[in-house]
């Protein structure tokens, strides 16, 4: 310890500052704030996280929202609807991760990083806390959009907390996805590729947009099934916005809120190693 | 003074069935530069990856500063500053946010961070753009802010890989400087280039690899004399005399090539001996020299004999991966 907290004269007389052995939270942090100047140099990071869903809000609310018939929801389709958008810009989080990572791996900043002493972990950890907060800031616009047009929260204060408490456990466990597929994928275009033809089917292929009922059997099956749907079903529930789930529909949509939680925990487990090691093995080549 | 500053022991990095580094060794005293000259391609990039800790080797170790990459990471990691091949500064980063940033990851203290900041800044001749985001730096500036970042916490050893690639002449030389300073003042330097002059004007010995293996080590003058005869060249002054000085010289050398147009004699020599002894020959004769002077081969030279191929070709395995 004495040789790393002190000042200390090398033989070859170079006087060398003090270096303090730094916890993972103060590493993650510094990592963070550094994340966090880049959105604030180029806002135009967050439009994914706001305009690009407030327009899906005002085009399916005003444009769809005629034709898709939700009886039953006090305000319509349009409050309905908000559960939806706010399940899919959480999903967002893991393309949000995994374009910054790759960025920073592709322009050597990685690896600066890492020849630093700090814990490796602190560059996941810090990328992951700037990119919650990036998608938190898209929930919390959601929801400031929502209460325009006509979106209320019916339930406890408490259920509502936990509508955003999962949406939050969600977009941790998407974290990892980003990771897998930040450290998998060599170019950022590569990254937006591989994420807007996944992901766009991936949440709009559950009830996101429109209740699953009428859909074909097959594509219904799918949907229910589909882990967004659960997320979006819970989050409904919760702030009482939901439809009465039909009797016929698949498991899941049931047990919304315990459904995503084994979700959450379940992909957390499979892609937290995964993610682990394709980034051990990108970066330690 | 008692153990080298960097330290390689038969390094091989392995990918897949390609041998990238091939039993690399290697040793640099505290407060001297060292010059990995090689090829594009040649092994030097993954053997500063694997000093630094960033790549784990396949086998063998090294040690920085004392500390064993393997067993020892952070101890390295805190004695060594890295300088990537491309400079790895952040772009949307002021170059005071770039240090504050790298100096709180080091673990030093706030106030520490910014006078030392500006201090370097400073010595780069940064202050002015310090407060700009690294975006509008030209490619010299994010050199220069880059090695003011590596050496933010004054670490005693410093890699640099290829510092001066893609850098305009000027701003090459400008670096150059700023490198010799930091040696003066006790900083161990490894350094990787491409550029046989870089290696001439900067490193106290160099290491040449190709293809992963060492092929030559020694100062810039006995890479020089190892690979081919200096030579003798001597011009004299009116063409007429260029056949009597010839035969003279043919009596005391065993080759003398002779270029009439430039009027020009060049013959192979040993040393600064040879050369005394010729000039002292002509002192005595009635033939007027224009110049007398010993040529030694340059590192480009060294480069082609050694290897067979000039320094800026791609080795034929490169070739044979980018077609």
């Amino acid at each position: 310890m004495t040789t790393d907290t002190t000042t200390r004269q090398s033989a070859s007389g170079i006087a060398r500052p003090e270096i303090k052995p730094t916890g993972l939270l103060r590493q993650s942090l510094a990592i963070t704030r550094r994340n966090l100047i880049h959105i604030k140099r180029m806002p135009e990071m967050l439009m994914d996280v706001t305009i690009q869903p407030v327009m899906f809000v005002l085009l399916f609310a005003y444009v769809f929202g005629g034709s898709i018939a939700v009886k039953g929801s006090p305000a319509g389709y349009r409050e309905w609807l908000m559960g939806g958008i706010m399940g899919q810009t959480i999903a967002f989080a893991s393309f949000i991760v995994a374009v910054g990572l790759t960025a920073d791996i592709d322009k050597g900043i990685v690896d600066r990083m890492r020849s630093l002493p700090i814990n490796p972990s602190a560059v996941l950890v810090g990328r992951s806390i700037s990119s919650l907060l990036h998608s938190s800031i898209g929930i919390l616009v959601m929801s400031v959009t929502g209460l325009f047009v006509g979106w209320r929260i019916r339930g406890s204060f408490a259920e509502a907390v936990l509508a955003y408490a999962l949406l939050l456990l969600w977009g941790f466990a998407m974290i990892w996805i980003g990771i897998l597929v930040g450290s998998a994928m060599r170019s950022v275009e590569a990254v937006n590729g591989l994420m807007f033809t996944t992901m766009f089917p991936i949440t709009f292929l559950a009830n996101t947009f429109a209740p699953t009922d009428n859909m074909p059997h097959f594509l219904r099956v799918i949907a229910e099934w589909n882990p967004i749907s659960s997320l979006v079903q819970a989050v409904r529930q919760l702030w009482g916005n939901d439809l009465p789930v039909p009797a016929d529909a698949a498991l899941p949509l049931h047990h919304p809120i315990i459904t995503t939680l084994i979700w959450t925990v379940g992909l957390t487990l499979v892609m937290a190693p995964l993610a682990i090691r394709a980034f051990a093995k990108r970066t330690e080549g | 003074m008692t153990s080298p500053a960097i330290e390689a022991e038969h390094l091989v990095k392995k990918f897949g069935d390609t041998t990238a580094v091939d039993d690399v060794s290697f040793s640099v005293p505290e407060g001297s530069v060292l010059g990995l000259l090689g090829p594009n391609g040649a092994g030097k990039t993954t053997t500063v990856r694997m000093m630094t800790t960033l790549a784990k080797p396949t086998s063998g170790t090294a040690r920085v500063a004392g500390h064993d990459v393997l067993r020892e990471p952070d101890a390295v990691r805190r004695s060594m500053g890295l300088t990537g091949q491309a400079a790895t500064v952040d772009e949307l980063l002021t170059g005071r946010e770039n240090l504050r940033l790298i100096g709180s990851l080091y673990g030093l203290s706030g106030s520490y961070v910014k006078s030392a900041g500006a201090d370097l800044l400073e010595r780069f001749s940064l202050t002015e753009a310090a407060d700009r985001t690294v975006k509008t730096y030209s490619g010299g500036m994010r050199r220069r802010l880059d090695l003011a970042v590596s050496l933010i916490a004054t670490p005693p050893v410093l890699f640099l890989d290829e510092p001066t690639t893609g850098l305009d002449p000027r701003s090459r030389v400008e670096l150059w400087e700023v490198l010799r300073g930091l040696v003066k003042d006790g900083t161990t330097l490894l350094l990787t280039t491409q550029y046989l002059e870089e290696a001439d004007q900067l490193a106290d010995r160099i290491v040449v690899i190709d293809r992963g293996q060492i092929i030559a080590e020694g100062t810039p003058l006995e890479l020089k004399d190892r690979s081919g005869k200096a030579s003798l060249v001597l011009t004299v002054s009116r063409a007429e005399d260029l056949q009597t000085a010839a035969d003279m010289l043919r009596q005391r050398v065993s080759e003398v090539h002779v270029d009439e147009a430039a009027r020009q004699l060049t013959a192979p020599a040993e040393g600064l001996r040879d050369m005394t002894r010729i000039a002292a020959v002509f002192e005595d004769s009635s033939i007027e020299l224009d110049d007398l002077g010993l040529k030694r081969p340059s590192l480009d030279d060294v480069f082609l004999h050694l290897t067979g191929h000039r320094a800026e070709e791609p080795t034929e395995t490169e070739q044979e991966q980018a077609s």
